[in-house]
């Protein structure tokens, strides 16, 4: 399969590679897939006293695409408020990245990814 | 060296350039049918027919009027399995197979299952050799074949051939062989090893694409119904115009093949093993998938935990390699083969098919052994299931969501 040049960029550099202290109160942990499925993405953020995402980290299992979705949605999501975070779509992610339509979950499970991560920072405060 | 590098020999294999070469006349200036007994034309590409056979029997020890020329080991596997069947329907309906052959052998065998023949797909043990227990106690008074692979296409374990034609012979039951990556690979012989039906792929050992046969066993003799019909070629068995240059090139493979094997074998095998010390040497957490000893010399297959098979290849692009990923294939299932060893699915995404051969070279294997394992460490780093096992969390412990 030959992969789009942006999917390729962002596994080949991928952004915000790393974990955040997940007991911290202030980081949300969203960790979706399953590794029997080939996919398992681990997506945290870092929120700021003003509700904002100042920072994102990801960690992932799984093909080029899912990398490629995991890194893309990190940079998205920073210096979003949580509600706009929300609002990303897997659709948006898809079309950005130009997934073919076997790798249309890659961006589903990134958008779970980011819904868990708030609803874990939620349940913290 | 030049990049990228083919390391996927299991997948094909290039024409060797000795075997084109002694092709190439036959496309143009000795084109004639070799059905076209009224002129020279017809009886010069007759005579390259006939040595070809000879040389494609010599590598089995059949003999030349037991080979039947096809396009290929899907369309011998399809002829042996369909025509022994149709044609002994009457005397019983059973067949005998194992979980991880082939689609070519496997689907032919739902298809017959589909038009009332009973199939027993037996599996196989973790290191993915046939269990014989389970094969002597399989066979009923309705069994008509049994149809096991000679070397496996993933992971290239070598089945028992000549344990399993005794075993079939004394039962009187036909025995086929779907042996697209072993002939030309190690010593076989139809005679020796009991072996009734043999599928041959040219591809597999530097001849053409397009070409293959299928040697029927005539003394006791083995009869199949034809399952494509025309001219009465082949015994009127496989109907069609023979293509000469193509059964030049694997006649010439074939003798190639027989007068290599023993060098090629031991410099393919050092190479192997100089691949899977360096990568087992320098990684923790591999595993190679199948028997070590019974196993075609230029094949590893590799599961690297915690990285998944497709961001690997994507990670080692100047390496051409193959994955039982379920990212590589169309099902969007993992690779069959592996987790009918008993490899669980997690294991199965993260597998890597290294195939060596002929033309692999030392300098390649340390390129790939290098890239593989810079890869390797990169996406651990990523990996989330990497990060969890280094803080000693069980897997197995965590309910995952399936998707």
């Amino acid at each position: 399969m030959a992969y789009n040049d942006k999917v390729l960029d962002h596994y080949e550099n991928p952004r915000n590679v790393g974990s955040f202290d997940k007991n911290d109160d202030n980081v949300g942990t969203g960790m979706v897939g399953a590794p029997a499925c080939g996919d398992v993405m681990k997506l945290q953020i870092k929120v700021g006293d003003d509700g904002v995402i100042n920072d994102a980290k990801f960690k992932t299992f799984g093909c080029g695409s899912a990398i490629a979705s995991s890194s893309l949605v990190t940079e998205w999501i920073k210096g979003k408020s949580l509600d706009d975070a929300l609002t990303i779509k897997n659709k948006d992610i898809a079309e950005e990245l130009a997934l073919p339509p076997v790798k249309i979950h890659c961006s589903v499970l990134a958008e779970d990814a980011i819904k868990q991560a708030i609803t874990d920072y939620k349940k913290k405060q | 060296m030049k990049l990228p590098i083919y390391m996927d020999n299991q997948a094909t294999t290039p024409v060797d350039p000795r075997v084109l070469e002694l092709m190439i006349p036959w496309f143009t200036e000795k084109f004639g049918n070799p059905a076209s007994s009224s002129h020279s034309f017809g009886w010069e590409a007759d005579t390259a027919v006939k040595k070809a056979r000879k040389q494609v029997a010599d590598l089995i020890g059949a003999d030349p009027k037991e080979i039947i020329f096809t396009s290929g080991a899907t369309e011998s596997d399809n002829i042996a399995i369909l025509g022994v069947a149709n044609f002994h329907k009457e005397r019983g309906n059973h067949i005998i197979t194992l979980v991880s052959e082939h689609k070519a052998v496997l689907d032919s065998c739902r298809f017959l299952e589909s038009e009332g023949f009973d199939v027993t797909y037996l599996p196989v043990q973790d290191n993915g050799l046939i269990d014989l227990d389970l094969l002597v106690n399989a066979f009923t008074d309705k069994t008509i074949l049994v149809t096991v692979m000679a070397a496996n296409n993933e992971i290239g374990v070598i089945q028992p051939l000549a344990q399993i034609g005794a075993l079939c012979r004394e039962r009187k039951v036909y025995f086929h062989t779907d042996a697209a990556q072993g002939v030309g690979k190690y010593p076989i012989d139809v005679n020796k090893m009991n072996i009734d039906l043999l599928s041959i792929s040219g591809h597999k050992f530097y001849a053409p694409k397009g070409v293959g046969a299928l040697y029927v066993r005539r003394r006791p003799r083995v009869r199949l119904k034809p399952v494509m019909f025309g001219g009465g070629h082949e015994r009127g068995i496989r109907s069609g115009t023979l293509p000469t240059p193509l059964l030049v090139g694997l006649g010439a493979a074939c003798e190639i093949a027989a007068q290599d094997m023993e060098s090629d074998n031991r410099r393919i095998l050092a190479l192997r093993e100089r691949m899977r010390q360096g990568i087992l040497g320098q990684l923790s957490d591999v595993v190679v998938n199948g028997d070590l000893e019974q196993r075609l010399a230029g094949n590893l297959n590799i599961s690297f935990n915690y990285v998944e098979g497709e961001s690997l290849m994507m990670a080692i692009k100047d390496v051409a390699v193959s994955s039982g990923s379920a990212c590589t294939s169309a099902s969007l299932e993992p690779s069959y083969v592996l987790r009918a060893l008993g490899v669980n699915e997690e294991m199965a995404h993260t597998s890597i098919r290294f195939g060596l051969g002929r033309f692999s070279t030392e300098e390649e294997v340390d390129f790939v052994v290098k890239t593989i394992v810079k890869a390797v460490n990169k996406l651990r780093e990523m990996s989330p299931l990497w990060e969890m096992a280094q803080e000693g969390i069980n897997m197995d412990d965590i309910e995952w969501a399936a998707h």
